[in-house]
């Protein structure tokens, strides 16, 4: 066997990322493994996740931890280039689209639950988009909307908290002696 | 056993955990409260706006398959057809249609009553005449095709 005379540089920028997505695949693949009272309806609990690495790294980091996961989530529960895959793979675009534009608001008065509940309407966004355009060509899709609409403020909000209490953690960590 | 958790992340959760820590109301600035007050105003919206499917708009009249006429369902009238073997009278009330009066022989049209629905359907086969309600097409009819 030949050594390999490839290699490629491993910065901490790229252990940062790996870890925090490593932690995100591992929820939405146990996330994969919960019921869903309808197909498409997850709790998305992978963007919590997302959501601590935005507010600590910034968006670069959270776009890759982001995407990663959407990417090597699919290959770990075989969904890799299935319909789910894409569906979550404009989710996951639009979020980040519309996270990079909430950083934006003001943080005095706008925390993560806002971001978080902004990105999952994104999410549902995105994927109803594409499964009008290419799944479902028909627009009884749309008739899921206020379905997927409920759902995305529910666990919007929920992620939200939580990635909310784990940053004032931190914070609380980082400030106190 | 090293944690599978990145040692920030643990950290996090370690604290996120303790007793003590803020409380979750304490979590929401006043943009949230604002933001989850008109998702939730829209959310709520959504539903009646996407799901009014089947509510009817008009009565569509039809003599051997042809438009004969359309009447809105927003005012109460009558309306006579000519048909094969006599005059069919159809009544129009606010949001409902039916055939009143019909010269077929077993009257069927007219024991079918009023019509609600969008794409409902009263056929009084041996005057040729048909009624049917029309609703607003697209993702919010009632059914997604109909054949007769």
């Amino acid at each position: 066997m030949t050594a390999s005379t490839i290699e490629l540089p491993v910065g901490d920028d790229d252990r940062r990322i790996a870890r925090h997505a490593a932690a995100a695949i591992a929820l939405s693949v146990a996330e994969a493994a919960l019921p869903s009272p309808l197909p498409g309806i997850k709790p998305g609990l992978a963007n919590i996740i997302v959501l601590v690495v935005l507010a600590r790294h910034g968006w670069r980091d959270a776009a890759w931890v982001s995407l990663l996961r959407v990417v090597a989530g699919s290959l770990a529960i075989g969904q890799f280039l299935a319909p789910g895959f894409f569906l979550a793979l404009a989710g996951a675009l639009c979020s980040l689209a519309v996270l990079a534009l909430a950083q934006a608001l003001p943080a005095r008065w706008f925390g993560p639950v806002t971001a978080s509940v902004l990105a999952a309407f994104a999410h549902i966004g995105g994927q109803i988009l594409v499964a009008r355009a290419w799944l479902v060509p028909h627009d009884g899709v749309f008739l899921l909307v206020p379905m997927f609409a409920a759902a995305a403020l529910f666990f919007g909000t929920l992620n939200g908290l939580i990635a909310a209490r784990l940053l004032a953690a931190t914070a609380d960590a980082d400030s106190a002696p | 056993m090293k944690s599978p958790l990145p040692e920030g992340l643990r950290e996090l959760f370690e604290q996120a955990t303790r007793r003590g820590a803020v409380p979750w109301h304490g979590l929401l600035r006043p943009g949230d409260w604002a933001l989850l007050a008109v998702a939730a105003v829209l959310v709520a919206a959504s539903f009646p706006l996407l799901w009014r499917g089947g509510v009817a708009d008009r009565a569509i009249v039809k003599r051997d398959g042809q438009l004969v006429t359309e009447l809105a369902l927003n005012a109460p009238r009558r309306y006579e057809v000519q048909g094969a073997i006599g005059t069919t009278v159809i009544e129009v009330q606010p949001g409902r249609a039916r055939v009143l009066s019909d010269p077929g022989p077993r009257q069927y049209c007219v024991q079918q009553g009023w019509l609600t629905r969008a794409n409902a359907v009263a056929i009084c086969a041996p005057n040729h005449v048909s009624l049917q309600l029309g609703g607003r097409g697209g993702a919010n009819a009632a059914y997604d095709s109909i054949n007769y």
